[in-house]
């Protein structure tokens, strides 16, 4: 009876769990925003960890936890930034051949 | 033997998601992004290999090679990263499609 | 600002028929899954050779003893990847892009070593629990995230030599431990039994060291600014 009843809850758990992993990666991949994929990507990651603790594999749990979601996220934003930065400088530059243009015209 | 199955389904299904993120998405980081999704449902369904209720016959093994891969995994985004910053350093543009055209019309304008 | 941050897919024509070729890509991979028999693993192996192993972890047992070669490649991947990204791109971060307020810098000060002791302490207890030179070199890495991030003021003194020694610390006790094996056991990377458990410490130490720099250093995204400017700013603070 005991085990029975765990047995429902741990599926039932599973189900919400890999749900919630899905309806995170979708949202992640479809969204029109970058910076709300990277930080959905965030929260896959930290779901993934406790995927990892649910299928008895601790070690691979905290390399997740840290890795996963601790420096991945961050790369990310680091790059995200960089690159906007970049594009800034790029649009001002293209602002400024045009502004060089249309004086010569 | 259900946890499994749902775990392994799942797996297959990131994998396959990311794969089409992969394909379709334009922008250099989103398919970096996708990548590490594809990696991640690659992961889930080694660890289910590994898995079994008892622990005392969890395969350690399949367990070994998902921890190696995560490192690499994230060592590889964060090279993949630096080359899409510089791919936007030298093109002016980190999508994917406008690379090559982007160029072109540079070139004709002048 | 969400303006700046959309960047809105253009339709594509190709949607379609790309979904529809993963979707099948899903199917058959699915019945693939099940078709698989189950084959037992290898669990009864590793428990029955743990003794000889020198760790009482049996991940840390495959990882370092008797898969030790991927761990060794892996760990030569690491240093690619760094090899590859200081060739590419230069460190933009030690220029003060943000104005660190003291709170933070002092949170930092005390977060540090916080988070050093835990690294070691994961790495020590990785032969009988959970965790290992991987889980301690994360934590070292977001240590090293942590002082970028913040902008910490001593971070520009630190000579590119320290940092490539770190990048190689790893691999190099790695290798050297691998070929002292050969003088002394005759083969390549079978640890002599006497010692294998301080041996595998000493591999663990040196290879979390490693990727706590490494990955710290691919989040700073190159090579440092230019090593003369730094001896210029040095000279002028002295």
């Amino acid at each position: 009876m005991d085990t029975a009843l765990n047995f429902y809850i741990l599926t039932f758990f599973d189900l919400t769990l890999i749900t919630a992993l899905l309806w995170l990666a979708y949202q992640s991949l479809s969204t029109d925003n970058i910076f709300k994929a990277v930080i959905l990507f965030v929260s896959f990651g930290l779901l993934m960890a406790l995927a990892w603790v649910r299928l008895h594999a601790p070690d691979v749990a905290l390399a997740e936890a840290a890795l996963g979601a601790g420096l991945t996220g961050p790369l990310f934003l680091a790059a995200y930034r960089r690159m906007e930065k970049l594009q800034k400088k790029e649009r001002r530059l293209e602002r400024n051949d045009e502004q060089e243009n249309d004086e010569q015209s | 033997m259900i946890t499994t199955l749902i775990y392994s389904v799942t797996g297959i299904a990131l994998f396959c998601m990311g794969f089409t993120a992969l394909i379709l998405c334009s922008h250099l980081l989103r398919k970096i992004l996708a990548i590490n999704f594809m990696a991640s449902g690659v992961f889930l369904l080694l660890i289910t290999t590994a898995y079994s209720p008892d622990p005392a016959l969890l395969d350690p093994v399949p367990q070994a090679m998902v921890l190696t891969g995560i490192v690499v995994s994230v060592s590889t985004t964060a090279l993949a990263l630096v080359l899409a910053c510089r791919v936007q350093e030298t093109t002016g543009s980190a999508v994917f499609k406008r690379l090559l055209p982007f160029r072109k019309n540079k070139g004709q304008k002048d | 600002m969400s303006s700046h941050n959309t960047y809105p897919e253009r339709k594509n024509s190709l949607a379609l028929p790309v979904i529809l070729l993963t979707s099948g890509l899903f199917l058959l991979l699915s019945y693939t899954l099940l078709s698989i028999e189950q084959a037992g693993g290898l669990a009864a192996q590793v428990q029955s050779a743990l003794p000889k192993s020198g760790a009482e972890s049996p991940v840390t047992a495959v990882l370092l003893n008797f898969r030790g070669y991927d761990t060794l490649l892996e760990v030569m991947v690491l240093f690619l990847s760094i090899l590859g990204a200081w060739s590419i791109g230069r460190a933009s971060l030690p220029q003060a892009l943000i104005k660190t307020s003291t709170i933070q810098i002092s949170c930092v000060r005390l977060l540090i070593p916080l988070m050093i002791l835990i690294a070691f302490y994961l790495v020590w207890q990785g032969t009988r629990f959970a965790g290992g030179a991987f889980q301690g070199g994360s934590i070292l890495a977001a240590a090293g995230v942590l002082l970028l991030v913040s902008d910490f003021p001593k971070l520009i003194q630190i000579h590119s030599i320290h940092l490539r020694l770190g990048f190689i610390l790893g691999p190099v006790t790695f290798i050297l431990i691998a070929f002292y094996c050969i003088f002394t056991n005759k083969t390549f990377m079978a640890y002599p039994a006497a010692i294998v458990s301080q041996l595998l410490l000493f591999i663990e130490i040196a290879c979390a060291i490693s990727i706590g720099l490494t990955l710290a250093a691919l989040f700073a995204g190159g090579r440092p600014a230019q090593e003369s400017s730094i001896a210029q700013r040095k000279g002028s603070t002295l």
